[in-house]
């Protein structure tokens, strides 16, 4: 980090530095927390009127009730008690919306465990053994790959590959491992975790790889001469320096696979119910309110879980 | 209801399609009031709102060539044209969308009837629109959200449905068919007659049915009245216990693992069924015939309960007058011409306007799409690909006998909300 870029960090902690206000300013001497607040302003303006502002629409719309074709600006909690409907008379059964967050909340578990130890590794082999700046930077270009093409392209391509006539059934069959093509392959759970991961785990190794560059060589170096093994280097030494990164790659895949509809619904063949696919079909029926009740749940759950991830690592400290 | 997903994937391009087309329309509005001997060179610009059904590039080349009018397209799903009529009249001049949504589109007081004195073949459109009947005579079934419940309104702002014909018109019919479900036929390897197959243990993990509410919960009551276990007294506007009803039967066979993917998106159907994913299902005729144009058996397989029927037409935003309303009278009339009406029935669709469109194809052509005879010539697209080779015959037969079978219409129920909330449920189920 250069050193103007640790001006404006002491200027005002915890901003994206690159506003360059300050310096643009006259010489006159200005107040440090005017200057603050003028590098801060830009990027508040922005999360005020594009996060902040619709964020309090959904939560105020989420209480109006509905009919079929319009908003009744009264207050009403029917959003939230449908959405709840039948959870205490199906006891101990659960009802649709505890079923669907439970799923949502297995299918996001399970991409954030691969996710981790995949771009865990992957990080771990740019920052460490690829050496040159510009292997570096191809290999995580490579990795957006996925990133390429469309959703419906996407499915569309896994047919061959996973479908019942597909390679890996086909290639099954014929090493005589099954007799017959297996299912579960695709439009089921493994698919949609096996297209999460594939589109996600980019956000992992990001974060954590930028984690790992910042390591300083010599603190490897001393736990080797402090005689500590590969192991418990990486167990002490690059793991913690790496949390930062970790909780950053592990909140943008939170965040992202919770709220997923279309990636779920394309890979499970739309028979998987995710938070994210009641609200758009809620949205598609014009009912307004209970897509909005539902984001604000959706919202909620994925804060607790956010919350408790920032709890383990202070973001705003290691940075 | 339609094939309207099928473009989704091209929601962005639209959008800039859309606000290209906005940022145009400012601009030409912009230079009228600066220099008023510009006006008689003023563009001739509709915004048109609709699913992909009836945006061919073809029809606003063609309409442009005759009518001086440029159409600018603005695509959205079924769903999403509703959202925009009910959030944004103000964005679009012509409205193409289909009966069932009037329900919702009506109350809102956002769309304007259009005047059936202006409309010049009006009283040639086919009686299926008027009456509900075929030009034959042929009664057809009237359950769900059928046209001619919802043509007309009872006076120019009113918002209820007149019960008989005024000069008021909802919609003005353009385009519709009679969905059905298409089948693989050389894996099933048997006739398949009825609705009810959906369900048999036979198709086990290879069925599939389309999960947009309004129209999944019509195929959904189909079947469960073809396999005898029920008699709706209207499947288009069940009770609440009817729903209940409906769902738990599709549920059940949803837990015991009958079907391989659910499908929303046109491309989405053509692939499970070209992939042999699934060998039954819910399908709409183009996607048949996309199947099919790759070599692969695909029949669009007449049943005896009938056929799930949809219909669409133009109306124009409340915010449209003067010239421009003469436009849109204009462009109505020229669609009801013929060009528009041949174009869609080379597709698989149903012109409204018959005589019209009859004039626009080749004797050939119209043998094999409406009358259900054998192909004379091998039958192409519009576009100029190959669609069928000669002594093809459509499935289904003739227009009278297609259209005569249709057992219900997509519809929005009374117990809409409840609906998609049990649907919901069946999809996390």
């Amino acid at each position: 980090m250069d050193t103007s870029e640790d001006i404006l960090q002491q200027a005002s902690p915890g901003l994206i530095p690159g506003s360059g206000t300050a310096r643009a300013a006259k010489p006159t001497r200005l107040s440090p927390s005017f200057v603050s607040w003028l590098q801060a302003g830009p990027m508040m303006l922005v999360f005020l009127a594009f996060f902040l502002i619709p964020l309090v629409f959904v939560v105020i719309v989420s209480f109006w009730d509905y009919n079929e074709y319009q908003l009744l600006p009264a207050f009403s909690g029917r959003g939230y008690t449908d959405t709840f409907e039948g959870c205490i008379a199906q006891l101990p059964d659960l009802c649709t919306i505890a079923k669907t967050y439970l799923k949502t909340l297995k299918l996001c578990f399970l991409v954030w465990v691969i996710t981790l130890f995949i771009g865990f590794w992957v990080a771990y082999f740019l920052a460490f053994h690829v050496k040159s700046k510009t292997w570096q930077m191809g290999l995580s270009l490579l990795c957006t790959i996925p990133f390429w093409t469309s959703n419906v392209i996407r499915m569309i391509a896994w047919i061959p590959l996973l479908g019942r006539n597909g390679l890996v059934n086909s290639g099954l069959v014929k090493t005589g491992l099954i007799n017959h093509p297996v299912e579960w392959l695709l439009f089921s759970e493994f698919s949609v975790v096996l297209a999460l991961v594939h589109l996600f785990t980019f956000f992992m190794v990001v974060p954590i790889f930028n984690s790992m560059v910042r390591i300083d060589k010599s603190l490897i170096e001393a736990a080797y001469d402090a005689g500590a093994t590969g192991f418990q280097t990486l167990v002490n030494v690059i793991i913690p320096l790496a949390k930062p990164g970790i909780v950053i790659g592990s909140i943008f895949v939170i965040t992202i696979v919770m709220g997923d509809f279309i990636t779920i619904g394309v890979m499970g063949g739309q028979q998987i119910a995710a938070a994210g696919k009641i609200i758009e079909t809620r949205v598609n029926a014009l009912q307004f309110p209970a897509a909005a009740a539902n984001a604000v749940i959706l919202l909620v759950i994925t804060f607790l879980i956010i919350t408790m991830m920032s709890r383990i690592v202070d973001i705003k400290k290691e940075l | 209801m339609t094939e309207t997903t099928r473009k989704k994937g091209l929601s962005r391009r639209t959008l800039l399609k859309s606000t290209a087309g906005l940022a145009g329309l400012a601009a030409g509005s912009g230079a009228i009031t600066g220099f008023p001997y510009v006006m008689s060179a003023e563009p001739k610009v509709l915004r048109y709102l609709g699913t992909a059904v009836n945006e061919g590039d073809d029809i606003s080349k063609q309409c442009l060539k005759d009518t001086g009018i440029k159409i600018e397209y603005i695509t959205a799903t079924t769903d999403d044209v509703t959202k925009r009529v009910m959030t944004q009249p103000n964005s679009f001049d012509v409205l193409d969308t289909e009966y069932f949504s009037l329900k919702k589109i009506v109350p809102s007081g956002n769309i304007l009837a259009l005047d059936a004195r202006k409309i010049k073949e009006f009283d040639n459109i086919t009686p299926v629109f008027t009456k509900g009947e075929t030009p034959g005579g042929k009664k057809i079934g009237g359950q769900g959200t059928a046209p001619w419940k919802v043509l007309y309104l009872e006076g120019k702002d009113s918002k209820k449905f007149a019960t008989s014909a005024t000069e008021f018109v909802t919609l003005i019919p353009t385009v519709y068919n009679a969905d059905t479900l298409g089948i693989r036929p050389d894996i099933i390897k048997r006739p398949i007659s009825s609705w009810a197959e959906l369900l048999n243990p036979e198709f086990k993990g290879k069925a599939s049915i389309l999960n947009i509410p309004s129209i999944g919960i019509m195929d959904a009551a189909m079947v469960v009245e073809a396999s005898g276990k029920y008699k709706y007294a209207d499947k288009g506007n069940m009770t609440k216990e009817e729903i209940d009803l409906t769902m738990k039967v599709m549920t059940e066979a949803k837990k015991a693992g009958q079907f391989r993917a659910f499908w929303k998106d046109f491309n989405e159907s053509v692939n499970l069924m070209a992939s042999g994913e699934t060998v039954i299902q819910s399908m709409w005729s183009p996607a048949v015939t996309k199947v099919r144009s790759m070599g692969i058996a695909c029949t669009f397989q007449p049943l005896k309960e009938g056929y799930r029927s949809w219909a669409s037409g133009f109306c124009v935003s409340k915010g449209v007058s003067g010239a421009k309303l003469e436009w849109a009278y204009e462009f109505v009339n020229w669609f009801l011409s013929g060009y528009a009406g041949a174009y869609l029935n080379r597709q698989g669709y149903y012109s409204a306007v018959l005589s019209t469109a009859k004039a626009h194809m080749e004797p050939y052509e119209w043998a094999y799409w409406m009358e259900g005879k054998a192909a004379e010539k091998d039958i192409k697209a519009p576009d100029g690909s190959l669609l069928e080779k000669a002594g093809a015959v459509r499935d289904g037969g003739s227009y009278e006998d297609r259209m005569g079978g249709v057992a219900c219409w997509n519809a929005v129920m009374d117990e809409n909300d409840y609906m998609v909330r049990k649907w919901n449920e069946f999809i996390a189920a």
